[in-house]
């Protein structure tokens, strides 16, 4: 796919780029079950590595991920200042009022913080190396056994590919209306929030009216195509895995395997007990 | 060869405030295969809905649709009848189902059971005919309102339809647009294709080899361009004259003694050469 509407595809020619789309999700469905089972800092070394390798393996420069969690630094500090002021267990390092900062604290929120950018960063991998279309693709040819107990995936994969198909259109009309109305005079930016709030509104009510406008066009369109109205539907592109999926799959699985050992077998070294 | 047959057709509904309106009465007329008509009419003329009962997106509340011989009312003859009676929409955002033209134009011989090899190979071909070969990778929402609704029809076309309606495609388009669509269909004519044409622009109606002349929902003129608009009740059903003729009658009232029925620029141009 050379043109990519939106979204934050970096286009490259990579290994991890010509993987199925399908494995990439599984692969980042176990990353993501790595994470949640790392305990030692053996482990948290073990994923960071890990990650910093299919980054390199991606050909995505390094800047461009870490620019992925500027999203969620938010989200990050507010986690470590709760964890920092909550945690009540262990030696108390300063005191005031009702609020105590133990090492304990400090060292669990530390830890938080590491899981979640490591989420982060293994996440928007895959939306780094897969085309929005391919990730539809693939969560159709994933949820494809859903099929026999009623649910209907293909309509599933329809919605999705009109949603992303949608959201550039939405964006222009939601523009055009702004400045609709700001030539009408409304203010968006000023006062304070329950006013800004309120300012949305002319914005809103148009957009959905517009909105149902187009899915009742769009209906009628898809009608006149010939949804749904035979069985023996066919496809054009067609996932085939190949070898290098099969390595990839498994490379995941003996990851999780191995942080899962760590976990369970590996004594856990005392940091905190080191440090001191 | 007759393909479209309508037999006092008529079509009632009932809008928010519960009146009933008579979209289309008592409408008979059969369009010939190969046969390129204009349907004329102000708003609210009734000409969408015919054009939408014409490929069974709606069902006539009165009288009989056929299609190749097959009554539209029959919810067994709606795979048929569609694959073979296209339809492109006004609007050409809102027909559009996913963010990549292969993928867009793939989705009617889909639904159709197609052959995979044999869509590949009709992307190919319906892109040629709409001169777009060079952007099966692209994204629509980047294009021009023309290029747009050549993507439209392209995807129609991959179904291999008998019979192409056009219900206003052109009424959002910018002269270039308008011009970029009336090539494509002009080419269409040159290899059979039976077109239906909903349009209010007289100028593009004058192409056509029949036209329809809507009004209130009845049929008050059925012809020839040249006989159309040589009667004088046009007015009456608020049509102007297309440019060429306007330009022709003026001359002949000036006292030029030429042919003011004149539809198109060549017959206008000759008539003025014999004057020299």
């Amino acid at each position: 796919m050379k043109d990519v509407t939106f979204g934050q595809y970096y286009p490259a020619d990579s290994i991890v780029h010509r993987l199925d789309p399908r494995t990439k999700l599984l692969f980042t469905f176990f990353y993501i079950v790595a994470i949640f089972f790392i305990k030692s800092p053996l482990g948290y070394a073990g994923v960071a590595v890990y990650a910093v390798a299919i980054i390199f393996a991606a050909r995505i420069p390094v800047r461009t991920v870490l620019k992925s969690l500027k999203a969620v630094i938010f989200l990050l500090l507010f986690t470590m200042i709760l964890n920092v002021f909550f945690y009540k267990d262990g030696e108390v390092l300063i005191e005031f009022w009702k609020i105590k900062i133990t090492v304990e604290g400090l060292f669990f929120s530390f830890t938080m913080a590491l899981r979640l950018i490591l989420l982060v960063m293994g996440t928007s991998l895959l939306t780094f190396t897969t085309t929005p279309t391919a990730l539809t693709d693939a969560i159709e040819g994933l949820l494809k056994p859903l099929k026999y107990i009623g649910i209907n995936v293909h309509d599933l994969a329809v919605i999705m590919s009109i949603a992303l198909r949608f959201i550039p259109s939405i964006q222009e009309e939601t523009e055009k209306i702004i400045s609709a109305q700001k030539a009408r005079g409304a203010e968006f930016d000023t006062g304070n929030i329950f006013k800004k709030a309120k300012a949305m509104l002319p914005i809103l009510i148009p957009l959905f009216i517009s909105s149902f406008r187009r899915a009742d066009e769009l209906a009628l369109a898809l009608d006149a195509r010939c949804y749904n109205l035979s069985d023996k539907r066919t496809k054009m592109k067609i996932l085939k895995y190949k070898k290098t999926d099969f390595a990839a799959l498994f490379y995941a699985l003996l990851f999780v395997g191995l942080i899962v050992a760590d976990r369970i077998f590996l004594v856990n070294i005392d940091i905190i007990g080191l440090l001191r | 060869m007759e393909i479209i047959r309508l037999e006092n057709v008529g079509f009632q509904y009932k809008d928010y405030e519960g009146n009933v309106i008579e979209a289309v009465k008592n409408v008979s007329l059969t369009i010939d295969k190969g046969q390129f008509v204009a349907v004329l009419g102000r708003n609210g003329s009734g000409k969408s809905t015919l054009a939408k009962l014409l490929n069974a997106l709606l069902l006539p509340t009165e009288g009989v649709v056929t299609v190749f011989g097959r009554d539209t009312s029959d919810a067994d003859n709606l795979f048929e009848i569609r694959k073979n009676v296209g339809m492109v929409f006004q609007n050409p955002d809102n027909q559009m189902v996913a963010s990549i033209v292969e993928d867009d134009i793939a989705f009617g011989p889909e639904n159709i059971g197609i052959e995979r090899e044999e869509i590949i190979a009709r992307i190919e071909w319906v892109l040629k005919a709409v001169g777009m070969e060079e952007y099966r990778y692209a994204a629509p929402f980047k294009m021009s309102g023309g290029q747009k609704q050549r993507i439209a029809v392209a995807g129609i076309l991959a179904m291999k339809p008998e019979v192409i309606i056009f219900d206003e495609s052109t009424s959002m388009l910018d002269p270039e647009g308008r011009g970029e669509v009336m090539d494509v269909i002009k080419r269409l004519l040159k290899e059979g294709m039976t077109v239906i044409f909903i349009t209010h622009d007289m100028n593009e109606a004058v192409e056509a080899d029949r036209i329809i002349v809507l009004d209130k929902g009845s049929v008050v003129m059925d012809g020839k361009p040249e006989t159309i608009f040589a009667d004088e009740r046009l007015p009456l059903y608020n049509l102007k004259l297309p440019l060429v003729t306007r330009i022709a009658k003026e001359l002949k009232d000036g006292g030029l003694p030429i042919n003011g029925s004149v539809t198109r620029l060549e017959a206008l141009t000759e008539e003025l050469c014999r004057l020299l």
